[in-house]
């Protein structure tokens, strides 16, 4: 019952929002953040100011407070833990009740959890580092467009990865000797090719002529191959209005897939796009231009697992998830964690795979994890091993820098995917014998051959910045 | 570096046409064509076998031979309905699909026996 009178005055945080007592609901929203207190706070008082911050409270009390039932409103922290490895360190567990959040709204859940609080003096560094939706709150958002089932039977790609390729160079090219880029590596075998992200409406190549000719380029290799094709064109631009425009314009030309960036654009501007797409038959890719300027610091920031979740629940049928062994940053276990989270329908707790909590989509369609940058057919066993076939892997230097151009560059990895999935499938291990496997592929491809001499020895063999939190001493 | 060499595909030659997964692999021997059968059976995935025209195999829907052997498991009987369907349609592009109840998807599609004009 409500407490008689107002007392001005500054509580201490966990006389409200430390709660161990707590059993989460069903239908909260729980949130794991890895707080690294100032030195001197308690943990028990930092983690309820992170609660606090990211629900109901503020650094005082207010009289307002007393017209609600705060009790029903507040985030709780329920539970914490030290974090392997670290001295100073938490894990704080918070449980967040579903009325705190509009329905179908990513941009609500994240204005809440990684507002603010974010630049609370009380902590040194703060990263969510993972988040529950309940089904309760997951059957709000819309979610993939197609998803995995539909872009296989639209596409008519069964049994494999697709394959992809971004153009090259990033900036520069007219349109018209862009489309030829583009013609070339899907004639050679391609699924995909792909607009780079930077390419949006430049004066050296607007948006319009780029997609006319991109869309020629697809309905010859079509004809020429008699397989599906698409190429993502991106319909990134400045304003919602300008996005609509191009897409409208790629719907009328009939092409079947676009993309978007939706970090920079923003979760608005994608769970829209994701909605005009599922409304008119269109496969979006999603690209995550800026991810690692909030996701890379293991102290600081937001994991990509949690971007993950949020972007399958705003909308995207392909999303890039990193390649584990090519240039860009991916620890192996965390990639297979956070794979999981875009494609399957149930993930459990795993915290070998950093996965803190079990996660339930329901009956949302997945999205495809795209394996992208400096990757090449030497690469190809292990990602096939990885990535498994609901997948599109994607090879942009790996395709174009070929010694004899796209189309020959293209069918090497075309012939090395095929081997790989043909060896897997007759039980070979694709890690093991991979060289075996691809040197017998290129008996028959003079175009793989030229492509294994070519890139034999790169490699990217640096230490993963951010790693799962482990016992090092 | 050795001399460029040229793509040799072309939009008048038919046998530039692909037929999706495997087909920028040889044609299979019949071991290896076995290995791949055993796989679909260890997935737990339908067969069905399909065949079409050479011209018409960029379409949605192809012939379905006879209906999906639901629950069949043994490699020979999926091998004999490919080849009766070979026999009765020589000249036709003859796949096996696979079935996956779970995923309400094609787990695999292979063509087994490549039409005419193919090697």
């Amino acid at each position: 019952m409500a407490k008689k009178g107002y007392d001005a005055g500054v509580k201490e945080y966990r006389d409200t929002y430390w709660m161990p007592e707590y059993e989460p609901k069903d239908t909260d929203i729980l949130a794991c953040f890895k707080i690294t207190p100032q030195p001197g706070v308690p943990r028990e008082e930092v983690a309820a100011a992170v609660a606090a911050e990211s629900s109901t409270g503020t650094w005082t009390t207010v009289w307002t407070d007393l017209l609600t039932d705060l009790d029903h409103y507040k985030g709780r922290a329920y539970r914490i833990e030290d974090v392997p490895g670290s001295d100073d360190a938490i894990y704080a567990f918070i449980a967040y009740p579903i009325d705190l959040f509009e329905e179908g709204s990513i941009v609500n859940v994240l204005t809440s959890l990684v507002g603010n609080v974010f630049g609370f003096k009380a902590l040194r560094a703060l990263r969510l580092e993972d988040i529950r939706f309940p089904i309760a709150y997951v059957m709000t958002c819309g979610g993939p467009p197609n998803g995995i089932q539909v872009e296989r039977d639209k596409m008519n790609k069964y049994g494999r990865p697709m394959l992809g390729c971004t153009i090259k160079p990033k900036l520069g090219l007219s349109a018209k000797n862009y489309g030829r880029a583009c013609y070339e590596g899907l004639r050679g075998g391609l699924d995909f090719t792909k607009d780079d992200e930077n390419v949006n409406s430049q004066p050296f190549m607007r948006w319009r002529d780029r997609f006319g000719f991109v869309q020629d380029a697809i309905e010859r290799a079509e004809r020429e191959t008699g397989e599906r094709k698409g190429h993502y064109l991106n319909v990134t631009a400045p304003t919602p209005e300008e996005m609509y425009k191009r897409a409208e314009y790629a719907k009328e030309l009939g092409t079947p897939i676009i993309m978007h960036d939706f970090f920079t654009a923003g979760f608005t501007a994608n769970t829209g796009l994701a909605n005009w797409c599922r409304d008119n038959g269109l496969l979006l890719h999603i690209h995550r231009a800026m991810h690692a300027v909030v996701d890379r610091n293991p102290n600081h920031g937001i994991h990509f697992r949690v971007l993950a979740k949020c972007l399958r629940l705003s909308g995207g049928d392909h999303m890039h998830s990193g390649t584990v062994v090519g240039k860009l940053e991916g620890d192996r276990e965390s990639t297979l964690g956070w794979i999981d989270c875009m494609r399957d329908s149930f993930i459990k707790e795993d915290r070998s795979r950093g996965i803190f909590f079990d996660q339930d989509f329901g009956s949302m369609p997945g999205m495809l994890p795209v394996a992208s940058g400096g990757i090449h057919v030497w690469h190809m066993p292990a990602l096939v091993n990885i990535f498994g076939d609901d997948s599109v892997l994607q090879f942009g230097g790996g395709t174009l820098g070929h010694p004899w151009g796209n189309a020959a560059g293209a069918a090497a990895n075309r012939v090395a995917v095929e081997a790989c999935v043909e060896a897997r499938n007759a039980g070979k291990d694709l890690e093991k014998e991979s060289k075996e496997i691809l040197t017998s592929a290129a008996k028959h491809s003079p175009e793989l051959k030229i492509a294994m001499e070519t890139w034999k020895e790169i490699k990217f063999e640096f230490d993963t910045v951010d790693k799962l939190d482990i016992v090092h001493k | 570096m050795s001399k460029v060499q040229d793509y040799p595909s072309r939009l008048g030659d038919n046998s530039s046409r692909k037929f999706e997964t495997f087909s920028y692999l040889p044609a299979m021997s019949d071991k290896q064509i076995r290995q791949q059968v055993q796989y679909i059976v260890d997935q737990g995935y339908n067969p069905g076998v399909e065949h079409t025209e050479v011209e018409n195999a960029m379409e949605n829907y192809w012939y379905m031979w006879k209906l999906p052997l639901f629950g069949e498991t043994d490699v020979d009987t999926i091998l004999a309905e490919c080849k009766e369907c070979h026999d009765a349609n020589p000249d036709n592009h003859v796949r096996l699909i696979g079935y996956d109840n779970y995923a309400q998807s094609q787990g695999a599609s292979m063509v087994i026996y490549r039409g005419k004009g193919f090697k």
